[in-house]
């Protein structure tokens, strides 16, 4: 366990290093990138330009740029280049906002996509089977910005029953955060119920055919013991590493789309406008943090794999 | 007072919708179980035989199947009862042990918590009390050190381990009739002896009843009692122990019995089989289902034998086989004193004729 772990940090090193060359590289080669004409500003002279690219180092070569942004990045001093706004207390900022986003929209769809996996695979070929087939096909097919505007319309704007995006502090008034947070957990959920209820309804109607579960029948056990002892949690485990990815996924910026629809002003939403100012060192920051969590979680999920599959040794 | 039968099957029948058509599984299958007998049922793979066994406790889950028939456990109808029904006999009067205990554990679930979930589904024990009769289960059916092992896991657990496990799982609640499903297949000889013991054990001990499914005659000479003899879904041949390996009455079971290995006889170049294949249960032949595959097939065969006593002195050995019964001990000599089903070739066709898809 404590080798896995320790192998598991230094392949997140390696990770980290690749995805921020990759990411710096990409920047470099950007046409119109040039970050010393975003820090001059509009009204530049030529003597302006030549003074910030000395003063920032982009007279440097790539990899010295390189190193050095790094550098900024690690120990916390990076600052953006269309602003020069502290990166570090931006994304702290805006944690807690994707945090919230992320975790209830894990935990609503997960929940939902057990039920009605379960169910749609207890229920197979039958009417409300694939009622819910071509439901959870709608929510896939659904594009977040698109039912998120229609949510925010409809039961934000126009009749007012949910607020129109904004968020509201866990710790100010828990209420109103779950208030605020209901239309972008659905929005962002659709999707995950659509995909992950598909994925387990299958699951289950492959387990459901093993040995072990008639086994469990002819002991006498009642259905809903055998298909939620038996059937759900040998069924599951597939699911777990899904979950783990899309979840980590979602807190590394994946939930651009939500977070703008909603006005959450979240990490995704950050990095969606760093993006278009090509500021690279938000940038970088909000994907080396985006990698942090996925490499993160997919060892926990290994964890996690581990301890729901006992015949899974971690190595 | 004799004790009559405790499970009585008549006229079981499962059949199957598919594309190519109706499968017949299992057609017209009666026998009785008395308290503690072993009933061995053989045949070939695909004969019906697991079908049957499954069907008994309801197992048999193809939204395809139709049932016809009756199985009467005491009071109890068991074909076509309701689930919660039979939730109380599967496991506690009537229990199963399936074939493959590879995978016929929960591979996620502990050994022990697999034992006492089935004695706390039928008993309101607690949670330490079914921990002390697992413990008490794995010793019997000879697990050592069972107090330590009850809480590995399946995958720890070698074949026979896992099979023994199966056993003391379907011993849990002491029940009246074992079904074991193919239980020694792919086991080394010395496990199968040694969990043909245990059943021998529990015979003696509880005067359960077991019915035993397999196609391993060696198997069922070792334990059986009785034996029927099944082939493409009917029961061909049912007698004693005796009757069935000393004066077999079915050229089916003549083959079986000519194929098995001897050592205590040269051996052969190849070892005897029966020419052909079992048919395909959705296009039986009509009349005798072993017709083309018979070297003795003649006229009468087209009628469906019924499973009747034949000639004199048979008492309860049963067969459907049209050949006259003083000519049997005739055609089923394939060298002196050896039993065995000639090959179809050597005999002149008497008669080829008759409607059939064969």
């Amino acid at each position: 366990m404590a080798r896995f772990v320790v192998r598991r940090l230094l392949a997140m090193i390696a990770v980290l290093f690749a995805i921020s060359v990759v990411t710096f590289a990409i920047f470099n080669v950007i046409p119109n990138s040039d970050p010393a004409q975003r820090l001059a500003g509009r009204n530049q002279t030529p003597g302006q330009l030549e003074a910030i690219r000395r003063q920032w180092g982009f007279d440097q070569p790539v990899y010295v740029q390189y190193f050095r942004t790094m550098e900024k990045i690690l120990t916390g001093d990076v600052v953006s280049y269309s602003n020069q706004i502290d990166v570090d207390r931006e994304i702290l900022q805006d944690i807690p906002r994707t945090f919230s986003l992320a975790i209830g929209a894990a935990i609503m769809w997960m929940s939902f996509a057990v039920a009605i996996g379960l169910y749609t695979a207890v229920k197979a070929g039958r009417l409300a089977d694939r009622v819910l087939t071509v439901l959870a096909l709608v929510g896939i097919s659904m594009p977040v910005f698109w039912v998120g505007a229609l949510m925010n319309y409809y039961l934000g704007f126009k009749w007012k029953i949910f607020p129109n995006g904004g968020y509201v502090p866990l710790t100010q008034d828990p209420l109103d955060w779950a208030y605020h947070l209901i239309l972008p957990w659905t929005a962002l959920s659709l999707l995950f119920i659509g995909v992950y209820s598909r994925v387990l309804r299958s699951n289950v109607l492959d387990t459901i055919n093993d040995d072990y579960v008639r086994t469990a029948r002819a002991k006498g056990l009642s259905e809903r013991r055998v298909m939620l002892r038996h059937v759900l949690r040998n069924s599951l485990i597939p699911i777990v590493t899904l979950w783990g990815l899309d979840f980590a996924a979602v807190i590394g910026g994946g939930a651009i789309l939500t977070e703008t629809v909603f006005d959450l002003q979240g990490v995704g939403q950050y990095a969606a406008e760093s993006v278009s100012q090509l500021d690279i060192p938000p940038v970088l920051t909000i994907v080396m943090f985006a990698a942090f969590f996925v490499v993160a979680l997919n060892t926990i999920v290994d964890i996690l794999y581990a301890a729901l599959d006992p015949r899974i040794r971690l190595t | 007072m004799t004790t009559g039968p405790i499970l009585e099957v008549r006229d079981l029948a499962v059949s199957f919708a598919t594309d190519e058509g109706v499968v017949q599984a299992v057609d017209g299958v009666s026998f009785d179980l008395r308290a503690g007998e072993v009933l061995a049922v053989v045949g070939e793979s695909g004969c019906g035989k697991s079908v049957t066994a499954m069907t008994l406790l309801g197992l048999t889950r193809s939204p395809n199947a139709r049932f016809a028939g009756t199985a009467h456990y005491g009071q109890t109808e068991l074909i076509g009862a309701s689930e919660e029904e039979l939730r109380s006999v599967r496991g506690a009067e009537i229990a199963m042990v399936f074939q493959g205990a590879m995978a016929a554990l929960n591979p996620v679930q502990r050994i022990g918590k697999q034992i006492a979930e089935q004695i706390q589904a039928h008993e309101d024990v607690s949670d330490a009390d079914a921990r002390d009769r697992s413990i008490a289960l794995l010793e019997r059916v000879g697990i050592p050190r069972a107090r330590d092992r009850i809480d590995a896991y399946p995958f720890e657990f070698s074949g026979g381990m896992r099979q023994r496990v199966m056993i003391a799982l379907a011993l849990s609640c002491d029940p009246k009739v074992l079904i074991a499903d193919e239980p020694t297949t792919a086991l080394h000889v010395t496990i199968q002896a040694q969990i043909l013991e245990r059943f021998r054990e529990l015979r003696e001990q509880t005067n359960a009843a077991l019915i035993l499914v397999t196609h391993d005659l060696g198997v069922v000479a070792e334990i059986a009692d009785r034996v029927a003899v099944m082939y493409a879904g009917r029961i061909v041949e049912h007698g004693t122990l005796d009757e069935i390996f000393y004066d077999p009455r079915h050229p089916y079971t003549w083959g079986l019995l000519g194929s098995i290995a001897r050592v205590d006889k040269p051996r052969p170049a190849r070892l005897p089989t029966i020419a052909g294949l079992p048919p395909s249960l959705a296009h039986r032949p009509t009349g005798c289902h072993l017709r083309p595959r018979c070297p003795h097939e003649f006229a009468d065969c087209v009628k469906v034998p019924p499973l009747e006593a034949r000639g004199p002195g048979a008492g309860d050995h049963t067969d459907r086989c049209w050949l006259p019964p003083e000519s049997k001990v005739e055609l089923r000599e394939v060298a002196p004193g050896e039993i065995g089903l000639r090959p179809k070739e050597a005999v002149p066709a008497t008669s080829t004729g008759g409607p059939g898809d064969a």
